[in-house]
This record gives structure tokens, C-alpha cells and sequence, in this order.
């Protein structure tokens, strides 16, 4: 069985795991970002003593990473709290905050947030006052193209704690195809103890498969799924799939969560509503063979295919003539 | 991957994959007899790669890969590859250990009891520590110290010592030369060579030791010996260890517990005269623990 | 204006260190170790006695210690902005 599709079987259903090639799955598990979430899920298994404290290793690790990710999230609440705007925390640190199954043993990289679009400058300026820096230089170019056609500022990197912070003000770049509703993003928010907020369960979701799809070529995709696999099933309900399929109406992004769905179904066994998923069809193998492109040393695989989902994700991200525009400047820099 | 070596080093257990033979042979070679990795199964995993397909055999150029990599590593010359293993499984302790406190220094043991040497690099702590490791003194490591968080105890990591330019030739009149690597010229550290620890440190690699001694060696000036307080210990140990801040709270209470043992910083103009400063202070902390 | 009052982090949060003269604290919810000289750790303590700003403090510990009050409230209040930087006091 390949590296993926044991890793895929392990996560899905641990016990159901006899004596695998351990070395492959734990390898295959880290260059995934998955690691953290396989420790706990064998967490009651029984497994050779070397897993046993491999794993182990990496359950702390996660424990220690999601503390210092919720931190980020704290100083920032505390920077931008005079403005007395939403702050809506986005992927895994969101979950993490909600302590939700999507939470346990999830890596969270940088901080990303969601503020809405009016109140995006002021949030520069007082993560600014706090500490933050730009990471490049102000640059007329790049700041111009991420201030107009991207849905986000230009990171920050905090100057003593050495943490990146994204702000967003929608879920998609601009100038994509599909235009969410960000108003709707952050009209139904929910609110957490600390007065931090997350996206509704549906739209956390849409998110992820938003991410999965447009933004880049499926690299961290089968921990994407993972994501929205944990989501459903905490939330999964005939209210629910009412909800979601509406919400994904609504932010034009039916086609990436039904996608994402047959997707989550087909690898997770995911609880799907089949009218939103629609039926399996064959261009879907090609995902799931990009998705699963990784042997039992960590290497991609698959290399033609690798570079035919490279090449889509950047003609997707930008109308062609904005993207030969772009790359004219990047070239002539 | 083509061709693979695994081994054990200490705690630790490492597999190399290559696209070429070279560097796993010459790893082998100078890490035989070594363990296995524990049930088979290893802690890191490193690859050597080429950085595109082609340069596997046009100008072969190594990419150092793995579980954990540098984003921007300058790629290797194939007749370093030797050199691309040992800096594959360097990364992988330093940006992904994540059980062991790992303090960036030499250290020696001697009945049970440990000296660490650490500071920056340069200081010749890998040659102190291969010199002592051949006058009554077993060698536990020269680049990585492992602390156990939980025990406070030292466990060997005895690599292969890296000895640069004229460190070789000091190494080379003290050692039997079957237990050199290949010299390796025109790195970007200069010529370096690999010195393989003797058969004592190897088959002892198990057994760990109490710290005893904390010393902060500086090269090139005269003889002179000072004691280190226990905030400037703590504030150095810090900043010689690269996974401190990863291990949270435990890290800072092995930490806290590590600097209630006797430091001194050093200066010392040749080995010989370091040799002496380290034998004194030695024998004077027994003293002191004597006393206590 | 008025002056800016300041919580403490509590104190189940911190585990301390004395080192020599200095004091080490592990930060749990931060994860960050933070060495600190006189008087932050007492500026600490008597900001556990309730919110206060820089001038209040002075007060707390000028009847805990021995202090000079010349350049007192300034200094005081340049600690307090370091602490806040460090994440081990907030703003109330």
C-alpha cells in the first residue's frame, strides 16, 4: 500500500491498522503536517516502543505549538481591541480557540485573521503600534498588488516573538471568480470567551475547501481534507447540510465544496450530503492521485502530474492578462 | 531511495538515502559497527537528492533533504556527500528534536560524571573534547550535548567529530589513521576530515552521566579562568541551545536545574595549556562537591 | 489624559526562578521564558493587589522597599510598557 494511502488509513480508522510499515507512515505523516494529528489519533493503540515515543514527541510537540499559536492570537485581540472591531481568527488556530475536533494534534503555522475590509488599515496601524513589522520594505509594486487585488495585507512578522500575522479581509483574492460574501463571513461569526471570533461552522468548512482549491496547487491537501473531514463530523446534521449548502450558494462556492466533499468522502469517509457532493466522476481521480503523489521517504511523486496542478493553480489565481502583467514586472525587477 | 545506511547513535536513530553510493558507503564505512536504530524504525530521516533530475549525473549536485530542511541550503559537490550526510542529520536534530534538550557543545565523561564544553563555534571544543576523549576521558559527543528533561542526566551522542583544517593534523599524531574519513577539501569550512570516536565511547554510548562541570572555552588569549554566575549561564545555555523554546515549561526546568552546576569561562592560548586549565577545574569542582 | 492602569498576569501562570540577582520566569500561556532585573518582579507582585497605574504602583512599593522617588514614576512607567511588550501585563 502506498505511503499516503496508509497514512489516509491510519488517520480514517487507526485500528484498523495491523503491522504497518511504520517508518513509511510516520515519514509520510511529517511531510504531510499530519504528524501531530496520526500521535493522537493512536494515541490508545498499541505500537512498537520506538513509535510509541516518536509519537509521544509529538504530541507535546502540538501541545507546545497550539499554546504559542493561541498566544499570537491573544496579542493580537489585545492590539486591536481599542478599535472595537471583529477579529475573526481563520484555519487552525481558529480551531484550536473553539477547541474543536479539528484541533487535536493540528500544526497552525503563521496567525491568519479576518477583519472586515473597512477597518483593514486601522488594524495595520495598531498591529503596527504593538510591535509588528513589515516584512519587506514598503515596495510600490507589491504593496499596489496586494492592497488592490489580493484579500489580504502584506504579512507582518512581530518584532520580539518572531511570529507572522496575516489579515485578511475576505477568503479568496479579489480578482478570483468565485466572490464570497465577506459580510456574511463576518455578520455570522461566532464569538469565543475572550471576545475573539471564528467563522460559523459552515463557513469554516467553505474556507477550507476555498483553500484547498483556488489557492494553490494541492500541496497540504490531504491535511485540508483532514480538516473539513473533523468538521463535518462534529457538526454533520440535516440542519447542518441545510446551512452549508446555502451558505455555499451564497459565496459562490459550490463547486469547490462539492468537490471537496466527494473528495473528504471518498479518502475519509466523511459524512457528505450527496446532493451538495454530487457524484464521483473521473477528473476527481486525478485529485485524489495528486493528493496521495508522496512515497514512504517524504518525496513527492509524480512529477507531470505535480507540474499540471502548478500550472492551474496560477492561471486560476489571476484573469490571464493581470497574471502576464504580473509576471512582466516580477521579470523586469 | 537508491541506496540507504541506518544507524543508531546513542538515542538516536538515523536513515540516509541517497541517489548516489558514494556518501552512503563512505558513511557506513565510518560509522561500522554502530546499532541499528531501535526496532528497526528511525527518529529522522535525511536524503540526498539531486537538485534537478539531470544534475544526478551532469556535475552531480547534492540536495540536502529530509524530514526537516533549510529552504535555501546551498547545494554540495558529490565528492562531499560524506559532508551532505553529516549536515543532513545535523538539521534534523537542530530543527526537529523535540524529546532531548539539545545544548550546541562537546562533552566528556569521567566516572559517571559529565564536562560540557559550549560557546560558539569556532572555540575548538570538538578538538578539546577528541583530545580528552583519548587522555582517560570517554568521548559522549562534540557537537550535540542531550539533556533529559525529566532526569537532568546526559545521554552520548557520539557522532563522528568534524575536524577542520589544522585541527586534522593535531588529531592525526594523537589517533591510529584507520580511524580517520576521507579528507574532504575545498568545503566551505576548508578541508575538513572525519574522525570516527574510539571503540570505548562507542560501545558505552548507553550510559548516560550527571553534569559535573560547565565550561565556556574561548580560543586565543592568555590563560585565564573565571567563575560564571547562574543568570549568565542560564542566558548562554539558551543561546546554545536550538530547541529550547520548542521543549516549553520542561525546557525551562531542565534548564533552571542544569545551571546549579559549577561554571566557569576559560581562555586559553593553545590545547596543552587548555588541557591543564580543564584537569584543574575538573578536580576542583570534585572539591567543591566534596566539600558541599 | 489619564494614566494607563495595568493588570498582572497571575500568579499560577509564572514559574520563577531566582538566578544570582536576576529572576527567570516561564510564561505557561506564552511559552516564553523572560529574564528580568529588580524591580519588575516586585513591580509584579504589587500589581497583584489590583489594576493600578504607574503612579499607584510607586506608592505600593514604596511601602513594601526602600525606593527613590525622583525619576520613580517614569522609570516605573518604562517597565510597566516593557512588561506589557513581553505579554505579563495588559492594559485593564
Amino acid at each position: 500500500m502506498s505511503a499516503l494511502r496508509l497514512l489516509v488509513r491510519a488517520l480514517r480508522d487507526p485500528e484498523s491498522l495491523g503491522a504497518p510499515d511504520w517508518q513509511a507512515l510516520i515519514t509520510a505523516a511529517r511531510a504531510e503536517q499530519l504528524l501531530g494529528s496520526l500521535a493522537f489519533r493512536l494515541e490508545s493503540r498499541r505500537v512498537p516502543a520506538r513509535v510509541a515515543q516518536i509519537l509521544a514527541a509529538a504530541r507535546r510537540d502540538a501541545d507546545h505549538r497550539r499554546t504559542r499559536a493561541l498566544w499570537e492570537a491573544e496579542m493580537a485581540r489585545r492590539a486591536l481591541a481599542p478599535l472595537g472591531i471583529p477579529v475573526i481568527l481563520l484555519k487552525g488556530t481558529a480551531f484550536h480557540a473553539a477547541n474543536l475536533e479539528a484541533a487535536r494534534g493540528r500544526s497552525v503555522g503563521d496567525l491568519d485573521i479576518l477583519v472586515p475590509r473597512e477597518s483593514i488599515a486601522a488594524a495595520e496601524e495598531a498591529l503596527i503600534g504593538a510591535g509588528w513589522e513589515r516584512v519587506k520594505p514598503a515596495d510600490g509594486y507589491d504593496d499596489l498588488y496586494y492592497r488592490r487585488w489580493m484579500h489580504e495585507l502584506p504579512p507582518l512578522i512581530h518584532r520580539e516573538r518572531d511570529r507572522m500575522i496575516d489579515v485578511h479581509h475576505t477568503i479568496l483574492p479579489p480578482t478570483a471568480r468565485p466572490t464570497p460574501d465577506a459580510a456574511a463571513l463576518v455578520a455570522d461569526s461566532v464569538a469565543l470567551a475572550s471576545g475573539l471570533r471564528v467563522l460559523c461552522p459552515a463557513d469554516m468548512v467553505i474556507h477550507a475547501a476555498a483553500h484547498l482549491f483556488a489557492d494553490g496547487d494541492l500541496a497540504g491537501g490531504l491535511r485540508n481534507l483532514w480538516d473539513i473531514d473533523r468538521l463535518l463530523r462534529q457538526f454533520d446534521s440535516p440542519g447542518f447540510r441545510a446551512v452549508l449548502a446555502e451558505r455555499a450558494g451564497r459565496h459562490q462556492l459550490r463547486g469547490a465544496v462539492a468537490h471537496a466533499l466527494r473528495l473528504a468522502a471518498r479518502l475519509y469517509g466523511s459524512p457528505v450530503d450527496p446532493n451538495l457532493a454530487g457524484r464521483w466522476r473521473p477528473s476527481d481521480r486525478l485529485f485524489e492521485a495528486r493528493l496521495l503523489a508522496r512515497n514512504g521517504w517524504g518525496q513527492a511523486r509524480r512529477p507531470l502530474l505535480r507540474f499540471a496542478f502548478y500550472v492551474r493553480s496560477h492561471w486560476l489565481r489571476m484573469p490571464p492578462l493581470m497574471l502576464a502583467r504580473h509576471l512582466w514586472v516580477k521579470a523586469t525587477r | 531511495m537508491r541506496h540507504q545506511v541506518s544507524l543508531r547513535i546513542g538515542p538516536v536513530g538515523f536513515r540516509v538515502g541517497s541517489a548516489w553510493r558514494a556518501p552512503v558507503a563512505a558513511l557506513a564505512a565510518l560509522y561500522a559497527g554502530y546499532p541499528a536504530p531501535e526496532d528497526g524504525i528511525a527518529d529522522f530521516t535525511v536524503r540526498l537528492e539531486p537538485t534537478r533530475p539531470w544534475r544526478r549525473w551532469t556535475r552531480p549536485s547534492i540536495a540536502i533533504r529530509g524530514d526537516f530542511e533549510l529552504p535555501d541550503a546551498a547545494p554540495m559537490a558529490l565528492a562531499h556527500g560524506l559532508l551532505a550526510a553529516e549536515m543532513g542529520m545535523n538539521l534534523q536534530m537542530a530543527l526537529g528534536q523535540r524529546f532531548w534538550l539539545l545544548l550546541h557543545a562537546a562533552t566528556v565523561e569521567k566516572d559517571g560524571r559529565a564536562l560540557i564544553l559550549t560557546g560558539e563555534s569556532g572555540a575548538g571544543k570538538s578538538t578539546l573534547a577528541a583530545l580528552l576523549g583519548e587522555r582517560g576521558w570517554r568521548l559522549m559527543g562534540d557537537e550535540f550535548a542531550l539533556l533529559d528533561p525529566a532526569s537532568g542526566r546526559l545521554h552520548a551522542f557520539p557522532r563522528a567529530i568534524s575536524l577542520k583544517n589544522g585541527a586534522i593534523d593535531v588529531m592525526a599524531a594523537e589517533v591510529d589513521a584507520a580511524r580517520f574519513g576521507p579528507l574532504l577539501e575545498g568545503t566551505p569550512k576548508g578541508a575538513i576530515r572525519h574522525l570516527r570516536p574510539n571503540a570505548e565511547a562507542i560501545r558505552r554510548m548507553d550510559e548516560p552521566a550527571r553534569p559535573a562541570l560547565l565550561l565556556f572555552p574561548r580560543f586565543g588569549q592568555a590563560a585565564a579562568a573565571r567563575a560564571v554566575g547562574q543568570a549568565e549561564t542560564f542566558m548562554r545555555l539558551t543561546q546554545a541551545s536550538t530547541n529550547y523554546v520548542a521543549l516549553g515549561r520542561a525546557g525551562f526546568d531542565a534548564l533552571t536545574r542544569l545551571v546549579a552546576t559549577p561554571a566557569a569561562a576559560i581562555d586559553y592560548p593553545d590545547t596543552a595549556t587548555a588541557l591543564d586549565l580543564v584537569e584543574a577545574l575538573w578536580t576542583g569542582a570534585s572539591e567543591w562537591r566534596a566539600a558541599a | 489624559m489619564a494614566a494607563p492602569r495595568y493588570i498582572a498576569e497571575p500568579a499560577e501562570t509564572l514559574a520563577v526562578a531566582r538566578l544570582d540577582g536576576l529572576c527567570a520566569l516561564f510564561h505557561e500561556p506564552s511559552g516564553a521564558t523572560h529574564i528580568v532585573a529588580p524591580p519588575a518582579p516586585e513591580i509584579l507582585d504589587a500589581l497583584r493587589e489590583g489594576a493600578a497605574d504607574a503612579a499607584t504602583l510607586l506608592e505600593r512599593l514604596a511601602a513594601r522597599f526602600e525606593v527613590e522617588d525622583e525619576a520613580g514614576a517614569d522609570a516605573i512607567a518604562a517597565r510597566l510598557a516593557e512588561l506589557e511588550a513581553a505579554g505579563l501585563v495588559r492594559r485593564a
